[in-house]
């Protein structure tokens, strides 16, 4: 429905230019979920907005959602950049190969891949740093856990989702050392169905604290009903949780894109790796709930503000992997080639993290 | 009132009419749904059907991807008309083909990096057999214990996706990978690529097999004893018996042959278009087969006209998503119909339509 | 593993909620087969349901409006089956797949605008006393009203068929449709009616999966729940108490392997998942390979297309 007005208005108003010679750039957004998902393509798509508000008549968007990784992604980048695109936003992980033979067929046209690790001279790659954003709400949720036992929903055993889990563990487990985090693997990014009866599962073992790294609000609307807390993820998810949401992690792309969209129309692309985080402002921690308490409001902005100038980075030592061996002496902070293959639980974690 | 009364003879007319009825039918039901939702529905029809042939610029990139669609279609609907004639329901089709993906892929990876012409025909050939072998457990259980074949294969596809997840996050996974649940690509190595045959028109080596077992089911089914008696055990499964049939044998023969097929289809197109074994490379194949083969006909050569047309309709949808806006759930819908009144006018064929008066 | 943070009561209670939606869709499929008709639409039928009654319980502001909106939507889907199937003698097996497709395609479409709502909220059942147990109370008194509805639904449903003459010849059309005519019996009527009774328990249980139990609408929300609902008829032999236990089970094995995971068993999610697929599957073994049993209880006529021979 959006996307009709969208490209009515922009048809209109590039027939109602039609005198005039501006040359429109062309953006196109691929999403792996519907944007009514309200979570991780939700907030694409709001950047993609922005690209819109920011620019005017000067750009015209275009976007395909629900868009299965694979063969079929492949195809329709090819069709959006057949059709005149200048620039092309592939929002998922899967969406790497296709995205890569793609822009080898059509060199003149750019590429943003969020969270691959392959680029091209066409191909960028951006990602967020959520880790930092789960150690503030980390902190958040040891303090407000009163079983000490958090659920956490994950999807799919890939670095990113693994460094969620361990960066919220840690942060979670420095204020309370009773605290237990309990993951429910759902292998799948949205699932209302599976999401909801994964958070009943880890609400009958006892969690009164739900994270989840997957897209849709089943889990905080279980939450709400349940009457036990829980974060937004990717978007804020409010309406879903008046009650339940203490706090969420917002991924804010809108200044990445206007970014990356003023690149092409100036002609100084050039093919990037981005991962930001707090400080740039591409994480953003939604407001805090009036249900934490005062001082704990004041120890999870202070976390954030850390982070954000850099002093404080959520993976410093020491810190043991879950076998028991050494992974950060005292001090010593993980780098970003480590974190990018993350693969392994941090020690106190419990469960198998699936291989 | 009008009634319907049974013809001495099927209609061979209407055997190839109904079909073209169908679609027609399709295409203004399809229009009045599009106009319902604020499009010209003429304009949406000629995008969906027309644009992917002539438009001059998707045009030549849409007719390569038509055989590519089509081709998996063509070859699981063939293997699964050839039961369907004998009563024989698979409907786990999309299973088998997980199943032939993972089989053939797997030793496709642990032959990695082995080169030679002969990796890919034994990476079929396995594809195949795991293909085969899956569909083979409705075929036993139905043999053996008379459980319903439907939703046992039903039942098992869901257990194959599940498979396929625990095998690419675990033993297939690509080593190489940073740990994301996918295995090696195949078609970065010449071995184990599905090699591209006719590049505008998209006939990969897999459409070229296709093609032929179109060619050898017709045959088959046409000209030999087996496709004889097949055909027989649908149609009278009683004559059958009496004729020295083996209904055993019939059931494990239509599975076994569309579980193989499926099974190759999932192997070409883990080496083909998608590249890799993951979690989503199954797109619903399996079940799209199934309406490709009763628009088809259950006939072969139906099959392949029917397979080009779903194929044409999932192509032309996509550019009606990028042209006008028209959501994905509109093209399902578009199927669903096109099968409904394809249903419905095939009664035609074997009854014709009275006026009668009722006689007191 | 720590086995302490187990807790059955809320188990039990899930593991009911869970079962209810493929509870209802077996029960209306039951009858239906029970007449001799084999209806692969279930999916389809339940998806329709749940976007019907979610949109109309957000227009209105009323889950009962919505709930009854289901029932006719799936109604409505189930007699273009009918229709199909008993007029135009088209397959029913092909028929039934058509109706799942176009259904799942339909309520995509006219689900577009409804995504990420929050439907109004159905209120629990409250008895002073009884609710409050310890322990009986939250697994069994506290459910919203559908769950118990559901169980009402069974229980008429037998009643129906084994105790009316209205269920009699419903049977009996299921048995031996010629001679249900020759007796002078509407089959194709009755056929009808029995086929969208189905559509609207199917409707219905597709309701309770987006107004109650995730509680939102999605895409394809009822991930093959239909499908489940039909192995479940036959694993009941289409005896009425008995769809209640496989559903119950079905829902129970769905929830467990969610705790086994959270529990933090060895075994691989992935595996944990195949678990109600394979178990529906053994049981539908067990129950077919019991041939006398078996064969009792299947309608003879089921399947079979009806045509009255003038």
């Amino acid at each position: 429905m959006k996307f009709t007005t969208t490209l009515a208005a922009a048809a209109a108003l590039a027939l109602g230019l039609g005198g005039s010679a501006i040359a429109q750039t062309k953006a196109g957004f691929v999403y792996v979920g519907p944007v009514g998902d309200l979570g991780w393509s939700y907030e694409h798509d709001q950047g993609r907005q922005a690209v819109e508000a920011a620019f005017g008549d000067a750009v015209e968007t275009t976007y395909v959602e629900s868009v299965p990784e694979g063969a079929d992604a492949e195809r329709v980048m090819t069709q959006m950049a057949l059709g005149g695109a200048d620039i092309i936003f592939t929002t998922s992980f899967g969406y790497m190969d296709p995205t890569l033979n793609v822009a080898a067929k059509f060199p003149n046209v750019k590429f943003e891949h969020a969270t691959g690790y392959k680029r091209a001279d066409n191909v960028s790659t951006y990602s967020a740093r959520f880790y930092e954003g789960r150690h503030v709400i980390g902190l958040i949720a040891g303090r407000m856990t009163e079983t000490n036992t958090v659920g956490y929903i994950a999807s799919f055993p890939i670095p990113e989702v693994v460094r969620g889990i361990n960066a919220a563990y840690l942060a979670a487990k420095s204020v309370n050392p009773d605290v237990q985090f309990k993951v429910v693997w759902v292998y799948t990014w949205f699932d209302p169905g599976k999401e909801a009866d994964a958070a009943n599962a880890l609400i009958e073992q006892g969690a009164d604290v739900i994270m989840q790294h997957t897209d849709s609000p089943a889990a905080m609307t279980i939450a709400e009903e349940k009457g036990i807390m829980a974060f937004g993820q990717a978007s804020d998810m409010m309406q879903f949780g008046p009650t339940a949401r203490l706090s969420s992690i917002i991924d804010n792309w809108g200044p990445y894109y206007i970014d990356r969209v003023q690149a092409v129309m100036d002609g100084t692309w050039t093919s990037t790796d981005t991962w930001d985080g707090i400080a740039p402002g591409m994480v953003e921690i939604g407001a805090f709930s009036d249900r934490i308490p005062a001082d704990v409001q004041a120890e999870a902005q202070a976390a954030a503000d850390a982070i954000a100038a850099g002093t404080l980075h959520p993976f410093t030592g020491p810190i043991n992997k879950q076998d028991g061996s050494v992974w950060l002496a005292e001090g010593e902070t993980a780098d970003d080639g480590t974190l990018a293959g993350m693969n392994f639980y941090v020690e106190g974690v419990e469960g198998e993290l699936p291989q | 009132m009008l009634r319907l009364e049974p013809r001495q003879q099927a209609s061979s007319t209407m055997r190839w009419l109904t079909p073209i009825l169908a679609v027609a039918i399709t295409m203004v039901m399809g229009g009045l749904l599009f106009a319902a939702m604020g499009k010209n529905p003429f304009e949406a029809i000629r995008i969906i059907f027309l644009d992917p042939f002539f438009h001059e610029t998707f045009g030549p990139y849409s007719r390569s991807q038509l055989m590519v669609k089509a081709g998996p279609l063509i070859l699981i609907a063939t293997g699964l008309s050839i039961g369907f004639r004998a009563g024989v329901w698979n409907i786990g089709a999309e299973g088998q083909f997980v199943m032939g993906a993972i089989a053939g892929g797997a030793v496709g990876l642990a032959l990695h990096p082995a080169d030679g012409f002969w990796v890919l025909p034994l990476m079929t050939v396995v594809g195949a057999l795991g293909g085969m072998a899956w569909a083979m457990i409705p075929a036993f259980l139905r043999i053996k214990f008379n459980t319903n074949e439907i939703l046992v294969s039903l039942m098992l596809v869901y257990v194959a996706y599940n498979f396929l997840a625990a095998m690419v996050t675990g033993p297939l996974k690509n080593p190489d990978g940073f740990g994301f649940p996918e295995s090696r690509s195949f078609t970065s190595v010449d071995s184990t690529h599905l090699p591209m045959i006719y590049e505008p028109l998209g006939m990969h080596a897999g459409v070229l097999v296709a093609l032929g077992i179109v060619i050898a089911a017709y045959v088959m089914m046409e000209r030999h004893l087996l496709g004889f008696q097949i055909r027989l055990t649908g149609e009278s499964p009683r004559a059958a018996k009496f004729a020295g049939v083996n209904p055993a044998f019939i059931v494990a023969v239509c599975l076994g042959i569309s579980g193989a097929l499926a099974g190759m289809a999932g192997l070409f197109e883990v080496t083909g278009p998608a590249g890799k074994l993951t979690t989503n490379f199954p797109v619903g194949y399996g079940f799209t087969a199934i309406i490709v083969a009763f628009l088809g006909r259950l006939n072969p050569i139906g099959i392949v006209l029917a397979g080009l047309l779903m194929a044409l309709t999932y192509i032309g949808g996509e550019l009606a998503q990028l042209s006008l806006g028209i959501p994905a759930a509109a093209i399902s819908v578009f199927q669903g119909m096109m099968l409904f009144f394809l249903l419905a006018v095939d009664v035609f064929v074997n009854y014709r339509l009275v006026w009668k008066k009722e006689v007191k | 593993m720590d086995f302490s943070t187990l807790n059955p009561v809320a188990l039990i209670a899930s593991l009911i909620i869970a079962a209810t939606p493929i509870l209802l869709a077996a029960i209306g499929e039951l009858v239906v087969e029970k007449s001799g008709v084999l209806n692969l639409g279930v999916e389809g039928m339940m998806i329709i349901g749940a976007i019907a009654g979610f949109a109309v319980s957000v227009e209105t502001a009323n889950p009962w409006l919505g709930m009854l909106a289901a029932m006719l939507a799936g109604a409505s889907l189930a007699l273009i089956f009918g229709f199909l199937t008993q007029f135009l003698l088209s397959n029913q097996v092909a028929t039934g797949l058509a109706l799942t497709l176009f259904g799942l395609g339909l309520a995509a479409l006219l689900g577009q605008s409804y995504t990420g709502m929050k439907p109004p909220s159905t209120p629990r059942l409250d008895i002073p006393v009884i609710s409050d147990l310890p322990i009986v109370g939250e697994m069994l008194f506290r459910h919203d009203f559908m769950v118990y509805f559901s169980l009402l639904v069974v229980l008429g449903v037998w009643y129906f068929l084994n105790r009316t003459r209205g269920g009699l010849v419903l049977r009996a059309v299921g048995e031996n449709h010629n001679a249900a005519h020759s007796l002078g019996y509407n089959v194709v009527l009755i056929r009808m009616a029995a086929i969208a009774f189905g559509g609207a328990c199917a409707g219905l249980g597709g309701a309770y999966l987006s107004l109650i139990r995730v509680p939102q609408w999605t895409e394809g929300m009822t991930a093959g729940a239909g499908w489940i609902a039909l192995a479940i008829v036959v694993f009941a032999s289409w005896k009425p108490w008995r769809v209640i236990l496989g559903a119950y089970l079905f829902g129970g094995v769905t929830i467990l392997q969610l705790n086994l995971q959270a529990l933090g068993i060895g075994i691989s999610a992935a595996y944990l998942s195949m678990t109600p697929y394979l178990i529906t599957i053994i049981v539908m073994v067990i129950m077919s390979a019991d041939r006398r049993r078996a064969s009792l209880n299947a309608p003879a006529s089921l399947g079979r297309s009806f045509h009255a021979s003038h």
